[in-house]
Order: structure tokens, then sequence, then C-alpha cells
């Protein structure tokens, strides 16, 4: 790049450009300079306050991982790729990334080359002091061509000037069409705009234009190419030879100056803060508070683009639009504590939202935070876990000391017998230290398996078949992952139940721990920390089974279709073992919505406050997906969606009584 | 007192004038499902913390009816909010969230 600049800027003999206005200023350049001055000081404060908010580890890590080879390279390909170009809105929907990318790419071609054109032709006034912060933007306005010497350089420019007014106009039309019939664009729903929204989005609409006005008006003598100059001859043919100029740049001055005094309080401020959380995003840096640190850049990050909207797998009613990550983002930003919390607590945490979210919002993390804000010093008592799992106790003690334990509450229970008989069932899963080997296998089902036992029947059929040696951890009942205190909020609770079970685990010397629910799978992975055991979920462990030869399967010609469940998928990014798998056994029929955009079954225990009859809505809806391709069958790899969809199908009103609703492992169980 | 020959223990004595109606509408304003409970005990039967202690929302609220706020707090000290109760119930009652708000509005914290 840099070579080709320095050919350019081999000066002509004559100055190609006359810099008309010795000041180099001019009145109307007022509400412009204000406004941008404005903006320039709030994000200035705003970026210290936030990075002071971050704790210092955090910070240090921050700066660290600025000078990273392997996350510059990262952070220069987020920033062109999620800023300027929404490949992420591309790959999804076309003409809304063509719009999307057109006003941003666009609109940051015209600042850059602008720029470029003073540094080449008038040099001096890229000082500050003597008007570099509006000259490169008015640039025409103070300039006229010097006649009979422009050379293909200059007209390069203009070319390339007029050819992005021309590219961002069409993505400002696209914009203005897709407020009336969004849906053109692959839009259901779109974000209602606050009122700084309104107020900076209808001047983001004006600047444009105005410029394309401003600079015909001049275009004359300042110069400019097809668009402009054609234009300009439009003019004189419907004004004759004068043309009183300076109102439209008063005009467009005062467009821009509203739009960057609006910008703070709007939508638009996620122009320039994308840019600093796609930073302390790919640092790895985790919000550890709802609204301050990471999490306010991640806040003003948000574009309330509306594609979250859609994702949304509650938004099959309407009346559960308002519950969308866009809005609670919003409220976020307004403090507004009681619609912050009614929001973070009906949300599904499907991560779907954050999954096809252009600039990796992760909302779904910001609604646990405020879960936590809430709900994480609300009284509990766990001092009964470590009596509850067997890897920690000797056996003697368990019954005498359960029994004290029941000693204090038990009296409202009633009945001794039925006290002792439940302390006998602690004492049952048999995972005593060291009992199995390092290549044994250790099954852990957990709560919600055992709501559903045709899963570890059949889990235990497989593993029989292959000729699986394992380990029961918890074949007549264990305490809970830890998961579903987590999604609530309650995270020093979770740690207590975590402890409990790890001990557990690392007490039975296995080194293959295989789980049927993706909700303890994705917890087991990433905050158990077990050291040389491998954790896996049963579809990639059965996958492994047939893959290694030891468990044989015939394929059918059944049409499978298969859900992927939130924690498992999205959660988890285990899309491929699982088909590949049923690949083996069936035909795999397609679902509308797949891999990252499958619908959640509504079974989730994300959501605090959402009831049964939202719930079965969205069952419905997500039954609907899944049947587009006409499946024989409907397998999922989740103890709650298999109870969901098992439900959703008796309740429905479609003709799809025969299709049947199966767990993974049954699938392969003969 | 008439003395009927015969008394309450203490800590099966229910006083209905200790009922905190304030609280209770709190509650139902948080968690409409209060209101629907049968009592059938279905998300008792099938609690994981209650194979080790005696944890129970049915109990808890038929204690919250019957003015005894603390045994409430008691029967749901230990859940683990893991949701297998949401799961039975019949009346399609929003067990958790139900869990979370009896400890809310009634922990003396």
């Amino acid at each position: 790049m840099t070579p080709l600049l320095y050919l350019l800027a081999i000066q002509a003999a004559d100055p190609e450009v006359i810099d008309r206005i010795p000041s180099g200023y001019s009145h109307f350049v007022i509400p412009f300079t204000v406004g941008i001055t404005f903006m320039l000081c709030w994000i200035g404060v705003g970026c210290v306050r936030l990075l002071a908010a971050i704790p210092k580890a955090d910070r240090i890590k921050f700066w660290k991982s600025l000078l990273i080879p392997k996350t510059i390279v990262k952070n220069l390909r987020d920033l062109f790729g999620d800023c300027l170009f929404h490949v992420k809105i591309w790959m999804r929907k076309p003409l809304l990334g063509y719009m999307h990318s057109a006003i941003a790419f666009g609109w940051f071609m015209l600042i850059v080359l602008g720029h470029i054109e003073v540094a080449l032709f008038v040099p001096a006034r890229l000082n500050v002091t003597r008007g570099g912060l509006f000259y490169p933007i008015f640039y025409r306005y103070f300039v006229w061509v010097n006649p009979g010497h422009t050379t293909l350089r200059g007209s390069f420019f203009f070319f390339l000037m007029d050819f992005f007014l021309l590219y961002v106009l069409s993505g400002i039309a696209l914009a203005v069409f897709k407020r009336f019939r969004s849906i053109v664009l692959g839009m259901r729903h779109t974000t209602k705009p606050s009122l700084a929204d309104r107020i900076a989005l209808y001047s983001l609409w004006l600047i444009f234009p105005l410029r394309l006005l401003a600079e015909s008006f001049t275009a004359d003598l300042s110069g400019g190419s097809f668009l402009t100059v054609g234009v300009n001859h439009f003019w004189h043919f419907l004004f004759g030879d004068k043309l009183w100029f300076t109102p439209c740049w008063w005009a467009y001055s005062i467009c821009l100056g509203l739009f960057f005094a609006a910008m703070p309080f709007s939508r638009y401020m996620h122009i320039l803060t994308e840019v600093l959380w796609i930073l302390l995003r790919n640092a790895g840096i985790q919000p550890n508070h709802p609204r301050k640190g990471v999490a306010e850049a991640e806040i003003y990050a948000c574009s309330s683009c509306g594609l979250c909207l859609d994702a949304c797998p509650m938004n099959v009613q309407k009346k559960n639009l308002k519950y969308s990550s866009v809005y609670f983002i919003r409220f976020l930003r307004r403090h507004n504590e009681k619609k912050i919390n009614a929001i973070a607590d009906k949300c599904l945490m499907c991560d779907k939202c954050h999954a096809l979210c252009p600039v990796g919002v992760d909302a779904p993390a910001l609604r646990r935070a405020q879960r936590a804000t809430v709900n994480d010093t609300l009284p509990y008592d766990y001092s009964y876990l470590p009596l509850a799992v067997p890897g920690s106790i000797l056996a003697g003690e368990t019954t005498a000391t359960l029994g004290t334990l029941r000693g204090g509450t038990g009296a409202s229970l009633g009945d001794a017998s039925g006290g002792a008989e439940r302390s006998e069932a602690v004492e049952r899963p048999k995972v005593l230290p060291g009992t199995v080997s390092n290549n044994k296998v250790l099954y852990f089902a957990g709560c919600m398996t055992h709501l559903t036992p045709r899963i570890i029947k059949s889990v235990e059929k497989v593993f029989k078949e292959a000729g699986v040696e394992y380990e029961f951890a918890d074949r007549d009942g264990g305490i809970c992952c830890g998961r579903p205190l987590m999604l609530a909020g309650k995270a020093e609770a979770a740690s207590k139940v975590i402890e409990a079970n790890k001990k557990l685990i690392e007490g039975s010397g296995c080194g293959t721990l295989v789980l049927s629910c993706p909700i303890c799978y994705k917890i087991f992975k990433e905050e158990y920390h077990l050291e040389g055991i491998k954790v896996v979920h049963y579809t990639q462990f059965i996958n492994e089974l047939i893959a290694s030869g030891k468990l044989k399967v015939e394929k059918s010609e059944k049409k499978i279709v298969y859900h992927d469940p939130c924690e498992l998928g999205r959660g988890c990014g285990v899309y491929f073992e699982p088909r590949a798998a049923l690949d083996q056994v069936g035909t795999l029929v397609k679902a509308a919505k797949e891999y990252d955009e499958s619908v959640c079954c509504g079974g989730s225990l994300g959501s605090l406050t959402l009831d049964t009859r939202d719930r079965a809505k969205i069952s419905e809806s997500s039954l609907e997906n899944l049947l587009a391709g006409d499946p024989e069958t409907i397998v999922t790899a989740c103890p709650l969606c298999l109870k969901t969809f098992s439900e959703a199908v008796s309740n429905s009103r479609l003709p799809i009584k025969n299709v049947a609703v199966k767990d993974f492992a049954e699938v392969f169980c003969r | 007192m008439v003395d009927f020959g015969f008394g309450l223990v203490p800590s099966s004595r229910i006083n209905l004038d200790l009922f905190d109606r304030e609280k209770y509408e709190k509650l139902v304003a948080m968690e409409p499902d209060a209101k629907i409970c049968m009592a059938c005990g279905s998300c008792t039967a099938v609690c994981t913390a209650g194979q080790f202690t005696p944890t129970s929302l049915r109990e808890a609220i038929e204690d919250v009816f019957n003015a005894k706020d603390d045994k409430a707090l008691e029967a749901l000290k230990a859940c683990q909010l893991c949701g297998k109760c949401s799961m039975v119930c019949p009346r399609g009652i929003n067990t958790r969230h139900l869990i979370l708000s009896i400890t809310k509005v009634y922990s003396k914290k």
C-alpha cells in the first residue's frame, strides 16, 4: 500500500486544487464540529471509565492480548469482518448484509478517502489547529479544482468518492425500505426505535442524500465524477447558471451534528464501541457484572439490529417480543432495574441470540450475571452434600451422620422408618475410591435422566452390546450437577454442588466420564476441571463405539430428524457426532432450522418465569420446525427435549400421531 | 383457656392470626402458580435433595398457608433447583421460580 501512496503523492508542477478560503473555515461547520466534539469527549471519558471498572488482572490481560500475534490477526479479521463487512449477516441474509455493509463500509471508505485526498492535495489542512477536524469532511466546499491541471490521480479519487457515495445511498435506500417492509430483507420483526434512536436514525438517513446535494451543487467548481457532476448538470438545467450552494452545506452540517450529538444516547454508539468490545472479547475477558466493565462495552456494542428478535424461540407469541435480548440490553443501558429483572428471568437461555448476533454480544451471560445480583445471596444449606456423595465418606459413618442430620428437621416428615430407608439409599452408589481402573467408563445419568428411565435402560443396553466396562455413578440417585443453580444465578451454591460431585468423580478413578444429559455435560466440561478424565456426551461416545466397530448397527430407510439440544449444540458445539452416528442407522432428513439455528424445545431449565402455556406454544413451533422434512422419527439427545417433544406430539393437533420421539441411545439398541 | 384434658404440641400448632397477607400477596404477584398447588406431593417424591434431607415443596407451600414461614424456608433450604419437580407437576406449576420466590419473600435476610 505504501509505495502506491508514495507514487500518488508526487506533486504536479501546478497545484491541482486551490484552497479557495485562506482561513479554512466557514460558519456552516459549527453544528458538525460541536456535535462531533461532544461525541468524542463522551466516548473518551466513557472508555477511561470502562477500563477503570475492569478488574486489574483482566486489564493487564487485555493490554497483553493486544501484543499477541495470533490475537492481533483475529482482531483485524473480526474488526473488518464484523464491523465493516458484516460477514455474519451476509451469510444468513445477503440483502440485509448488503444493507449493513453498504452503510458501514461505504461510510468508512468515504471518511478514509476524504482524508487521503486532503493529505495528497492540501496536506497542511490535516493539522487540527488548521481545521483538521472538519476540513476533510467538507473538503469539496473549501477547494476549487484548478482547470486544466486535473490529473488521472485526481479523477481517480473523484470517481472513488462518487462510487462509495452511491454505494452508501443504495444501503440507505434499502434501510428506508426496510422500515416499511422488513420481511423482504428477511426480518419478520424489527426493533422499535427509542426517541434518541429515531433522531439519530432520521438524521442518518438524511446525511447522505444531503451530502450528494451539497457536493453536486459545488461539483462544477470543486470537481466530481459521474454522480455529482451528473446531478450538477441537472441543477444547472433547473436553476440556471448561479447555484446557491451554502444552504445545502449548512443542512448537511446540521444533520451530521445532530447525528453525532444524538449518537451517545442512541443505538448508533455501537459504531465505535463495537471496536472496543471486539478487542475485549478476543482477549477472552468475561463480564462479572451485568452493567459494569466489560458488560458496559458489550451493552454499547449492541446495534439494536433486531436479528435476535426473530431468533428468540419465545417470540412465537408476539407478547414475548419485549423479552428479547435487544430490549434487555436497552433497559440495561437505561438502568431500568424492574424491567431488567423481568426480562432476565424470562429467558430460556437457549443461547440462539448469542450465536446469531453479528457482533457476538453474549446476552445470556449478561442475564446470568443479572440473575446473580438478585439470587446469589439467597439462603441455602448444603451441609448434607459431603455426606450425600459416597466418594468422600467412609461407609460406616454414613447412616449415623445422616441420621443426626435428619434428626433436627426430620420431625415434620413424621415416620422414622421412611427416614431409615432413605439413609440406606444414600449408601448405595457403590463407586468407591480406586475400584474403577483408568480405562473404565463412568456413567453419570443426572437428575433429568432419572425422570426418563428409558434413556438409562437403552444406554445400559448399548454399553452391554458394545462390551463397554462401566460403572453407574448415580444408579440410585445422585445430586444435581449444578448447572440449573448456575442458570438461576446462584453461583456460590452451584460451586458447593460442583465440589461434592467432583469428589465423587475423581474418587472413582475412571478415565472417561459419559453423560447423557447436555445440561450436565456443559457444566462438567466447563466448570469441573477434571484432571485426566475425558468428559464425553453419550452421542460422542456412541459415535466412537460405532466408528471403532465395537457397536454393530444396521442401516435402514427410516427417515430420522435430529433435534440439536441447546446446551449440546450451541452450548458445547457438538453438532456432527450425533449426526454421523444417526447416519449409520437411518436416513437423516433436514429440519427447517438446524445446527446453531435450531429452535429450543421450550422445556429448558434456563427460564425462571416462563409458564407452562407459553412453553407449550414454543414446543409446538419447535415441533413444526422439525417436521419440515416429513420424518418418521424425531431423535434428540436430551432428557428434557425428549419429554417435551413426547408431550408435544401427543398434544399436537397435526396428524402426526405416528411420528415417534426417541432418545439417541434408543435408536441404537436392538 | 378451657382445659380439654389434652393440648397441642407447640410445633404443630397453627395460629392463622400470624398469617402475613401482605407477604403472601407479594409471593403471588411474583409467582401466580403459588395458588394452584393441590398438594399431590409429586414434587417431593422425585426431589433430588429429598433423598438426603426432608426437602419438600408441598410442605413449604402448606407451611406458608399455615403461617409457619420458618418451617417453609427450612423445607426448601437444601433445594438444588434441579427442576425435576417442574417436570412432574400435574398442575404445571413453575416450581423452580416458586421456590426462589418463597425464599426471596420469606427469608429474614
